[in-house]
């Protein structure tokens, strides 16, 4: 059915930059895939090429079991949804829905069927006979939503699509997607999801699946609570978790970790995990699994503390190196600038990477 | 209350008293205002004062026109206009508007297809030798107008086209306007793709995307351009004047200096007349189309 599948998939932009190295990518029928990285990753790039806007320089695009390399954006079989709504200005919102159905020169009835359907699962009814410039920034997005599904396509794609809305219409619109995707898969219609995106949150919460990309690589595809749980190297493991992983490069000699003139011993259960390894290591821990509290570890000063509430963001320093730690509210005991605490690593969550940056601290944890 | 105010010296009042002062301030600007308006009105009336003549003048005897300075005709006529409209050829003056328009509809026409397809050629596609070709689009632009005149007419009179109006609008119809094509690159180039692309995912092919897509977002400026073209050869005498040589075919611009060099005794207020209703067709397609005109020249984008 609708199965989209990348292989080797290469760009090379005319000012001879390779912006897409040779990726591979399986999304699934009904699969809502999320990709995500940082600014510059090719995320629109490889989003494009999927779409038919950009050419390819190399590899196939596979969407049902037709190569499409060849074929225009509109015989894909896709629809997209642009960061800036892309409306035609110069016609009426039901207009805008029904352009694509106008083109391929559906019947009336159908047409109108079609988009007074769209109109009332999108919520935008009172709005079809507005020009574009008279929709609110939500609106205008809902608008373009309909767009892609009146054509019913076999593969959504959005580039950003919620990135120029405000937090609160952009956490609705999220649920209203997801919702949406939901409802496709359970009618049993097609509904395979490319959603491009930089926002973390927006990942998490929706993907069924996650590609983190870096500089046209692929550096990950999994599910949200792997790519959490499980990151495969450190660049993951950094840019997935709010606030960020403590990265700290150090020492490997046995199980004993240097960390300038400290040194810990690592917990059995994490050296039973990890592959043999001695050397430049990189040590990883989320700062919602660094604990304080008496006993071996790391030797931490307090630099700073933020009072959240219900947690406690640490700002902490080991021989000049940084660390932050979020605490339970109840466990932080007026812990004063200046203060020496202890640190402790929780084992399960604790992640060593390699010179590459390859995490090596997963091996026989499944 | 405000007489004792505005007899005080400014000086006196401004730093004590803050109410008095603006208010004091408030009739300076006032003066201030009067005299610039005044001035503006001034300025402007000697600068419309030949149009105004030239209208009052067409309503006035041949005797009186030579006779005051004044624009207000002492005894209005509408001989001026009867006489003039009959001209001194066996044709009347509506035959020369005919012809004016004869050229004039396929040039406008065929200039904003014309040049609007070459301009989304190239503000939107990717073609071997568009650098070289952009380029020679905007030399031809630099060129002077009378370099190419002997070129040109040695051309179309191989071509067998002497005294038709093929020479006046053809070349427009091959974009050979580069100005215009040039404006609308540029009003192109402003325009974000994305209703573009999005058209394209929708199912249009480029020419489409053009017509359904492009074209709309461009109006304003075509309008522009209709405007321009349409204003130029209304005016256009070297034109017709070099290609034209029957009478029958003459434009209004060539018309109204044949009207000159026929009558012994220049009868000025048929001239007038007939100068009168040449102007009219600009300035009621201008005030008709003012709005997208202005739109058109301020280029702006489209909000996205
Ligand atoms: N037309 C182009 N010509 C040359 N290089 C390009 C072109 N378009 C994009 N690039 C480059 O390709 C790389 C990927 O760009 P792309 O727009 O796909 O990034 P992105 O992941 O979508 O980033 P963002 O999150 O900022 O949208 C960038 O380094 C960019 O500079
Ligand atoms: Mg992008």
């Amino acid at each position: 059915m609708a199965r989209l599948q990348i292989r080797n998939l290469e760009k090379t932009y005319a000012n001879t930059f390779k912006a897409v190295h040779g990726i591979n990518l399986d999304v699934k029928d009904g699969e809502f895939m999320v990709l995500v990285g940082p600014s510059g990753c090719a995320k629109s790039t490889t989003l494009r090429m999927i779409a038919g806007l950009e050419s390819i320089s190399g590899g196939e695009i596979v969407i049902g079991d037709r190569v499409v390399n060849r074929l225009q954006p509109g015989a894909r079989g896709i629809a997209m949804v642009f960061q800036n709504y892309a409306l035609y200005p110069h016609m009426k919102v039901r207009k805008n829905l029904s352009f694509g159905l106008r083109l391929m020169r559906t019947p009336k009835a159908e047409i109108e069927r079609k988009t007074a359907e769209v109109a009332r699962i999108l919520e935008i009814e009172p709005l079809l006979d507005r020009l574009p410039k008279e929709l609110s920034g939500g609106q205008a997005q809902r608008v373009a939503l309909g767009r892609a599904l009146i054509k019913q396509p076999e593969v959504f794609l959005f580039d950003e699509p919620l990135s120029n809305l405000d937090a609160k219409l952009r956490a609705s619109m999220r649920v209203r997607i997801t919702d949406l995707h939901k409802r496709l898969k359970a009618e049993g219609l097609s509904s395979t999801v490319v959603y491009v995106t930089h926002d973390q949150t927006e990942a998490m919460t929706m993907g069924d699946r996650i590609c983190v990309m870096k500089d046209g690589h692929i550096m990950q595809v999994a599910d949200p609570k792997t790519l959490y749980d499980k990151p495969a190297n450190a660049f993951v493991a950094g840019f997935i978790g709010s606030p960020e992983m403590n990265l700290v490069e150090g020492r490997l000699e046995g199980a004993r970790f240097h960390l300038g003139a400290q040194a810990v011993t690592l917990p059995a259960e994490l050296m039973a995990r990890l592959k043999p390894h001695s050397g430049r290591v990189t040590l990883g821990i989320r700062p919602q699994h660094l604990g304080v509290n008496e006993g071996p570890g790391l030797q931490a000063q307090v630099v700073g503390a933020e009072f959240m509430g219900h947690e406690v963001v640490l700002h902490l320093a080991v021989d000049g190196v940084r660390l932050v730690a979020v605490l339970p509210a109840a466990d932080y005991a007026g812990l004063d600038h200046g203060a020496m605490v202890n640190l402790t690593l929780d084992p399960g969550m604790t992640h060593v990477f390699d010179e590459t940056g390859a995490n090596i601290s997963l091996a026989q944890s499944h | 209350m405000s007489n004792v105010e505005t007899r005080m010296p400014l000086s006196a009042v401004a730093p004590a008293k803050p109410m008095a002062h603006s208010r004091a301030d408030r009739r300076a600007e006032q003066v201030q205002t009067f005299v610039r308006y005044a001035l503006l009105i001034a300025v402007g009336f000697v600068m419309l004062y030949p149009l105004l003549w030239l209208v009052g003048a067409s309503f006035k005897t041949n005797s009186e026109i030579f006779g005051s300075i004044g624009f207000i005709p002492e005894a209005p006529t509408l001989d001026g206009y009867r006489k003039g409209w009959e001209t001194s050829t066996p044709y009347t003056f509506g035959r020369f508007f005919w012809n004016t328009f004869l050229i004039i509809l396929p040039k406008t026409i065929f200039t904003a297809i014309s040049c609007a397809v070459v301009a989304y050629g190239f503000a939107r596609f990717e073609f071997p030798g568009k650098k070289v070709l952009f380029a020679s689009l905007i030399a031809t632009l630099l060129l002077p107008n009378v370099v190419t005149r002997i070129p040109q007419y040695i051309l179309f009179r191989e071509m067998g086209w002497l005294d038709s109006y093929l020479p006046l609008w053809v070349p427009s119809a091959f974009a050979g306007d580069a100005f215009f094509v040039f404006m609308l690159v540029q009003f192109l180039r402003a325009i974000p793709r994305d209703m573009e692309e999005a058209a394209r995912v929708d199912g249009a092919n480029s020419f489409q995307t053009l017509i359904y897509i492009v074209v709309p977002m461009l109006l304003p400026a075509l309008i522009s351009v209709a405007l321009f073209q349409f204003m130029w050869t209304m005016n256009d005498f070297l034109g017709p004047l070099i290609y034209l040589s029957s009478v029958e075919s003459f434009p209004v611009s060539l018309a109204l200096k044949l009207s000159i060099d026929t009558t012994e005794a220049f009868d000025w207020n048929r001239i007038l007349a007939m100068s009168v209703l040449a102007l009219l067709p600009a300035l009621i397609v201008f005030f008709i189309a003012q709005r997208y005109f202005i739109e058109g020249i301020s280029a702006g984008g489209v909000k996205g």
